[in-house]
C-alpha cells in the first residue's frame, strides 16, 4: 500500500473550517498538544507502517509526491 | 526481617605460596553472573576459579525481576525450584496517569511450561542459591577477598594480578571471563570503553519492609499526585520488601535525596503511611551502552561489565544470564579442544544482538518516562492522555517492556517454514509437559536431537530424545506436521529443524554449530 497524495476529502473547505475551529480558544500550547494527540489518532488508523512512514517523509519535506 | 548477611569465608589461596598451574577459566566476580557461569562451565566439566573482592552477597535487593528464561537458566543451573519456591510470582501490571488507571496488562503465562513468566526475589537470595550450588561443585575453586587489580593478555592465556588480606598473588589461565558488573574495574584496566547513551535522569531506589494486602503487582505510575510530574514504581518481593523506584529528575543531588529524612517522607506519600522501614537505598543514573565487542583477545566480558541497560524492563539480570547462556557451552567445547576458539565468535554475535535488542528496548522506555522537554514530552503526554480513553495509544505507553529471550537471526540453519514460529531457529526451545517433569528438564545438557513424533537418525555428539506429542508438543513443535526433528544446542536453542533428515545432514548442520558457522 502507498499513501495516497491525491485528493481524499469530499468536502476540502468544509474538513479545513473544522480543523480550525477544532482550535478555537486554545492557547498555542493546547493546540500544539491536541494536533499531537490527533497525529496519533489519525496513525492508529492509518495503520500500515509503509504509509506511515511516506506520510513522515512528505510531512518532513524529504520527498515529493 | 533485615536480610542476614552473613560474610563467606575466606580462606588464604595456593597462590601466595607459590605458582599455580595455569587454569582452564578464571571468572571474576561472583555475582548471579560469573557464579552462574562456573556452574554452567562445571556441568560441562570444566573447571573454574572464581575471584570475587568481597565476601557477602549483593547489598541491597538490586536485580528483583527474574524472567521465564532466567528461571530455566537457573533450573538448569540446580537453583531454578529454589528460586520459584521463595520468590513472589507476579502477572499483572497496573499504569497509572496522574490517579486514574489508563492501562493495564496480564502476562496471561500460557499453561504447560513449568516456570512462571516472572517472579521478583532479591539478588541477595540467587546469589545465596548460586554460592551455595557453586561449593558443592569440586570444579568451582570460588575464592572470596580476592581482588584482580591487574590483567595482562599473552595471545595464548591472560594473567591477573590478585589482591588479598594475606598479600598479593599472580595467577594464569586460558581465558579470563570478566563478570565484574557495571563499573567493571576489568574494562578500565584493558583500557575499552562503552558506546551509547547516558540519560540525564536520576531515580531513586528503595526498599522498604511494610505489611500490604492484595496480590502482588507491578504498579507503574506518570505523574502521580504524589510525585508530581514525575514517575515512580512499585513491585512486591518476599519477606514483606517492596521496591520503589522515584524519578527524582537530573538537577537532584543524589548524597541528599538518599538522606531518610528526605526519602521516608516520599515514600510516606507513596504508600500512604509511614508505617514502614527502610531497608535499602540507592540513587542511580541511566545509561544504555555497550562494548564494541565482548571477546576481547583471551578476555570475555559477559553482563553488565558488557553492557548496561536502565532497570525498566528488567533486563540488567536478564541480560546477563543469557550472556551465560551462550557463553557456558561454547567455552567449554573450546576449552575441552572440541571446537576452535573462533567459536567464539558466535557468541560475540549472538549477544551483541541481544544487547541491542535489550539496549533499544530500555532506551524506548526511558525516553518514554524521562522525555526531553519540547516534542517529546508532548507526544508522551499525548499518548497519556489518550490512552485512558482509547485502546489504541494503551500499547505505545512504556513503563519498561519486560525481558522476553531475543531470536537470535539464523538465516542458514535448515528450516522449515510450515512448523511453527515459535520453535524457530534461533528461538529458546518451547517448553511443554513431558511424562511426569517437563521438556525443558529432558535438553541442556548437551545437543539433544528431539524427535517430535518421529525416530531421530543416529548422529555423534548428539542425545536422541524422541518424544510423542501431547497437545503442547504439536501446538509449538508441529503444527499441522506429521512429525519434525530438532537440533537442540546445549543452551536451548533450536539450532535447526527438519521434517525427516539424513543423519550426514544433522552431522553437517552441526558441526556447522559447534564451530560457529550457524
Amino acid at each position: 500500500m502507498s499513501l495516497n497524495t491525491q485528493p481524499n476529502i469530499a468536502d476540502a473547505d468544509g474538513f479545513y473550517a473544522a480543523l480550525l475551529a477544532a482550535h478555537r480558544g486554545l492557547t498555542e500550547a493546547e493546540s500544539h498538544a491536541m494536533n499531537a494527540r490527533l497525529v496519533l489518532v489519525l496513525a492508529n488508523h492509518v495503520g500500515s507502517r509503509a504509509v506511515l512512514d511516506q506520510a513522515l517523509a512528505l510531512a518532513r519535506g524529504e520527498s515529493r509526491p | 526481617m533485615p536480610y542476614d548477611y552473613r560474610p563467606f569465608p575466606y580462606v588464604a589461596p595456593p597462590g601466595l605460596n607459590g605458582p599455580e598451574p595455569r587454569h582452564k577459566v578464571i571468572i571474576v566476580g561472583a555475582g548471579p553472573v560469573g557464579l552462574a557461569l562456573a556452574i554452567d562451565l562445571a556441568n560441562h566439566g570444566v573447571p573454574s576459579v572464581v575471584l570475587d573482592d568481597n565476601n557477602v552477597v549483593s547489598v541491597g535487593s538490586r536485580a528483583i525481576c527474574w524472567s521465564k528464561r532466567s528461571l530455566e537458566i537457573l533450573d538448569r543451573l540446580g537453583v531454578g525450584e529454589q528460586a520459584v519456591t521463595k520468590g513472589v510470582t507476579w502477572k499483572v501490571g497496573r499504569t497509572f496517569h496522574r490517579d486514574a488507571e489508563v492501562f493495564n496488562f496480564d502476562l496471561l503465562p500460557e499453561a504447560g511450561h513449568k516456570m512462571p513468566a516472572f517472579v521478583n526475589l532479591q539478588q541477595y537470595y540467587v546469589e545465596e542459591y548460586l554460592v551455595a550450588r557453586a561449593q558443592a561443585l569440586p570444579l568451582i575453586d570460588l575464592r572470596f577477598k580476592n581482588k584482580v587489580v591487574g590483567v595482562a593478555q599473552h595471545g595464548s592465556h591472560a594473567s591477573v594480578t590478585v589482591e588479598t588480606p594475606d598479600g598479593s598473588y599472580a595467577l594464569e589461565a586460558e581465558w579470563v571471563v570478566a563478570c565484574d558488573g557495571a563499573r567493571s574495574p576489568l574494562r578500565g584496566m584493558l583500557g575499552l570503553d562503552f558506546d551509547g547513551e547516558l540519560f540525564e535522569e536520576r531515580f531513586l531506589i528503595a526498599d522498604i519492609e511494610m505489611q500490604r494486602d492484595g496480590v502482588p503487582e507491578r504498579w507503574f505510575w506518570f505523574e502521580p499526585e504524589f510525585h508530581a510530574g514525575q514517575s515512580a514504581l512499585l513491585h512486591k518481593q518476599p519477606d514483606n520488601i517492596y521496591r520503589i523506584d522515584l524519578q527524582l529528575g537530573w538537577d537532584a543531588n543524589p548524597e541528599a535525596e538518599r538522606q531518610p529524612e528526605r526519602v521516608i517522607p516520599r515514600i510516606a506519600k507513596v504508600v500512604g503511611h509511614a508505617d514502614f522501614r527502610l531497608d535499602w537505598v540507592s540513587v542511580y543514573t541511566f545509561q544504555c551502552r555497550r562494548l564494541t565487542r565482548f571477546v576481547e583477545d583471551r578476555v570475555i566480558f559477559i553482563g553488565d561489565a558488557a553492557h548496561v541497560v536502565s532497570p525498566f524492563g528488567a533486563r540488567g539480570g536478564n541480560g546477563g544470564l543469557q550472556d551465560v547462556d551462550a557463553l557456558g557451552w561454547r567455552l567449554a567445547a573450546v576449552v575441552l579442544g572440541s571446537a576452535p576458539p573462533d567459536a567464539l565468535a558466535a557468541f560475540d554475535r549472538e549477544r551483541c544482538f541481544g544487547a541491542d535488542e535489550n539496549i533499544l528496548n530500555s532506551a524506548r522506555s526511558t525516553r518514554f518516562m524521562s522525555p526531553e522537554p519540547g516534542v517529546e514530552r508532548l507526544f508522551r503526554d499525548a499518548v497519556l492522555d489518550l490512552a485512558g480513553r482509547a485502546d489504541f495509544a494503551r500499547p505505545m505507553v512504556n513503563s519498561g517492556r519486560l525481558s522476553r529471550p531475543c531470536v537470535y537471526p539464523m538465516p542458514d540453519a535448515p528450516d522449515v517454514a510450515a512448523l511453527p514460529a515459535a520453535s524457530r531457529p534461533g528461538a529458546v526451545a518451547p517448553d511443554a509437559p513431558l511424562g511426569n517433569g517437563w521438556l525443558c528438564e529432558a535438553l541442556g545438557r548437551g545437543f539433544v536431537l528431539l524427535g517430535c513424533g518421529v525416530d531421530v537418525p543416529k548422529v555423534a555428539g548428539t542425545t536422541p530424545l524422541r518424544v510423542v506429542g501431547g497437545a503442547e508438543i504439536r501446538a509449538r513443535y508441529l503444527g499441522d506436521a506429521a512429525g519434525a526433528v530438532y537440533l537442540v544446542r546445549p543452551d536451548q536453542v533450536v539450532a535447526a529443524r527438519w521434517l525427516a533428515p539424513a543423519a550426514a545432514e544433522v552431522a553437517a548442520t552441526l558441526r556447522a554449530v559447534q564451530e560457529g558457522r550457524l
